[in-house]
């Protein structure tokens, strides 16, 4: 198991320097001049070679990416915001807990919706309890998460006027939120579920329970389920990098002071080094719960587990 | 049900998708949706740049079906010609993945050992990063515009055919009538095109339908965050946000492109799904 778990570290980090690479490429290549972007238009063409110059940037391209790694692996130095010139490390990093936190808690919503949702639905397989979790669930998925948080605050906010449409701080600021980003996780995983569980009551293991007389609630979760956990669980990892990259329109729609909405913001002020450094953070955070989730199914699963022993 | 085996294999999943009911009315709204787009210029009772600075904001009513918005314009017309960008975008934006990816995906699949190693860890590197933030970074780069926004979508969502390709790629090439055709010597690259790929359609098309919402649903979302199509072109994502900021007195702006853009993706899964069903192998008797 452990070394499982250092290789598969180790397999990330290649993986992470071609994401930085790819990053700060395209960053690179955007077009507009950082130190016209800080200093402004006006700006007097030898103020302008000057900070070019401080900044490094009359260097070959491969000499600022290999520049800007080096100092983002020893010092967590992700460079300056081109707007506070603030350093971008104590930009993102006071946003991200709020990132996280929505994300989050939208998995819990997926999941706690989700599951449920599924296992129903597969238990009245074709019944009117099926038809209408797996109509809601195609809902969900079709449904666009800025539609469907406009809608939510349509309702909830302005309408009926009980929860809060903009915020952070309070748990009723935050159900509307994490409602928006959970649910379209919570369609898939519910019909994920479903499939799985379907699949799974076709077994003989599971005839065994039930011929052995055990009530049909130990054989759904003990025997069923236990089994079918094993792909929804890689799913619930997939969509932990959907759900951030959704936390980015999430933050934008109801004002949240997170990661998203900076550098959502930030497209707007040109200021690169920020979304360069957001976007390395997310990509960083999805890829360590990808590696978690993979090292999870490797514990559920004895089969995979007695590969490494 | 002898007539049955003689039917081509299209053919008979086409008659298995048309007996689901839901994905037959998924057939059935995108079919509208593409008349709607095509005919737009015949639907729209206005077009979509028309200003009437003395009718903004007007509830919907008989002239105006979706009521106006806040340059007076008719949100009807505007959505009408949104199914246009909406589909257009949809469309070549997957045929940009679809060539890339599948391209690099039946290469990997194909070749394997090195080239497919090399392959797989760049697609593991695209992964990595979440698609719509890979497609705002791509957009950030490119600027707006209805051409950068397909292509930025579209390299967003290589990785997923990548991998839908190489794995089919890889199912088939074992498979005995490549041996025969390989024993024959044909040639490697006319076995992957003439004799691999078209086997591999299945998978693809359905990955496609599903990719086509995805990829409108990508390119809302950068329309909304004001990275999309530039003004006053009616996207669905860009009018939604526009109609945010009225959302209080004036929900119908923000609410009628978001049903079409509900109405337009839930068509394209309805629609996937059966495909999904109906081309399944295991299905066909």
């Amino acid at each position: 198991m452990i070394r499982y778990i250092v290789r598969r570290v180790l397999l990330l980090i290649p993986v992470l320097l071609g994401v930085s690479f790819i990053v700060f490429s395209l960053i690179h290549f955007t077009p507009g001049d950082p130190a016209m972007i800080i200093l402004g238009e006006s700006a007097p063409p030898e103020a302008l070679e000057a900070l070019r110059l401080e900044m490094g940037l009359n260097d070959p391209f491969l000499v600022q990416y290999g520049r800007y790694v080096f100092n983002v692996v020893t010092k967590l130095d992700f460079g300056r915001s081109y707007v506070t010139r603030r350093l971008v490390f104590n930009e993102i990093i006071g946003q991200f807990p709020n990132t996280v936190k929505l994300a989050a808690l939208a998995v819990m919503v997926a999941i706690s919706i989700g599951i449920p949702a599924g296992v129903i639905a597969a238990t009245h397989q074709n019944k009117w309890i099926d038809n209408v979790t797996m109509f809601f669930s195609l809902l969900g998925v079709s449904m666009p998460i800025f539609w469907q948080g406009i809608l939510l605050i349509l309702i909830f906010s302005l309408s009926l006027q009980w929860l809060p449409s903009s915020g952070f701080n309070t748990w009723q600021q935050m159900i509307l939120p994490s409602l928006t980003l959970g649910s379209g996780s919570a369609a898939i995983i519910a019909r994920m579920t479903r499939s799985q569980m379907l699949e799974v009551y076709r077994q003989d293991y599971v005839r065994t329970a039930r011929s052995k007389g055990l009530k049909e609630r130990v054989v759904v979760l003990r025997h069923a389920l236990k089994n079918a956990l094993i792909p929804i669980v890689t799913i619930i990892g997939l969509q932990f990098g959907f759900l951030l990259g959704g936390a980015v329109l999430t933050e934008s729609i109801f004002g949240i002071p997170g990661l998203g909405r900076l550098i959502v913001n930030s497209i707007r002020t040109k200021d690169m080094m920020i979304i360069q450094g957001g976007v390395l953070l997310i990509a960083l955070t999805f890829s360590l719960i990808n590696l978690f989730v993979d090292v999870l199914y490797a514990y559920l699963d004895p089969r995979i587990r007695s590969q490494y022993k | 049900m002898r007539h049955e085996v003689q039917e081509g294999p299209w053919k008979s999943a086409f008659r298995r998708l048309i007996r689901n009911r839901s994905s037959l009315i998924g057939l059935i709204v995108l079919i509208a949706l593409i008349l709607v787009a095509v005919f737009a210029d015949q639907i729209a009772p206005f077009t979509f740049r028309e200003q009437n600075l003395d009718a903004t904001f007007l509830m919907p009513n008989a002239v105006n079906f979706f009521g106006t918005d806040n340059f007076g314009r008719d949100i009807f017309s505007r959505v009408v010609y949104g199914t246009r960008i909406s589909l257009m975008v949809g469309v070549i934006s997957v045929s940009i993945a679809l060539v890339i990816g599948g391209g690099l995906g039946a290469i990997a699949g194909y070749f394997g050992g090195y080239l497919d190693t090399i392959v797989m860890r760049f697609v593991d590197v695209l992964i990595s990063i979440p698609s719509i933030l890979l497609a705002i970074s791509i957009s950030v780069t490119l600027g707006g515009g209805l051409r950068n926004v397909m292509i930025a979508v579209g390299i967003g969502s290589i990785p997923s055919y990548a991998r839908v390709m190489r794995a089919s790629v890889l199912s088939i090439k074992e498979l005995q009538f490549i041996e025969a055709a390989r024993a024959l010597g044909t040639k490697k690259h006319i076995i992957l095109l003439r004799h691999i790929i078209p086997n591999t359609l299945a998978p693809v098309i359905v990955q496609s339908t599903l990719g086509v919402a995805g990829a409108i649903l990508a390119a809302a979302g950068l329309g909304f965050i004001g990275l999309g199509i530039e003004p006053p072109n009616p996207e669905w994502g860009a009018m939604l946000n526009a109609g945010r900021q009225f959302i209080r007195d004036y929900p119908h702006m923000s609410i009628y492109p978001g049903i079409a853009i509900m109405i337009t993706i839930l068509s394209l899964n309805l629609l996937g799904d059966g495909l999904r069903d109906a081309l399944d192998p295991k299905m066909d008797r």
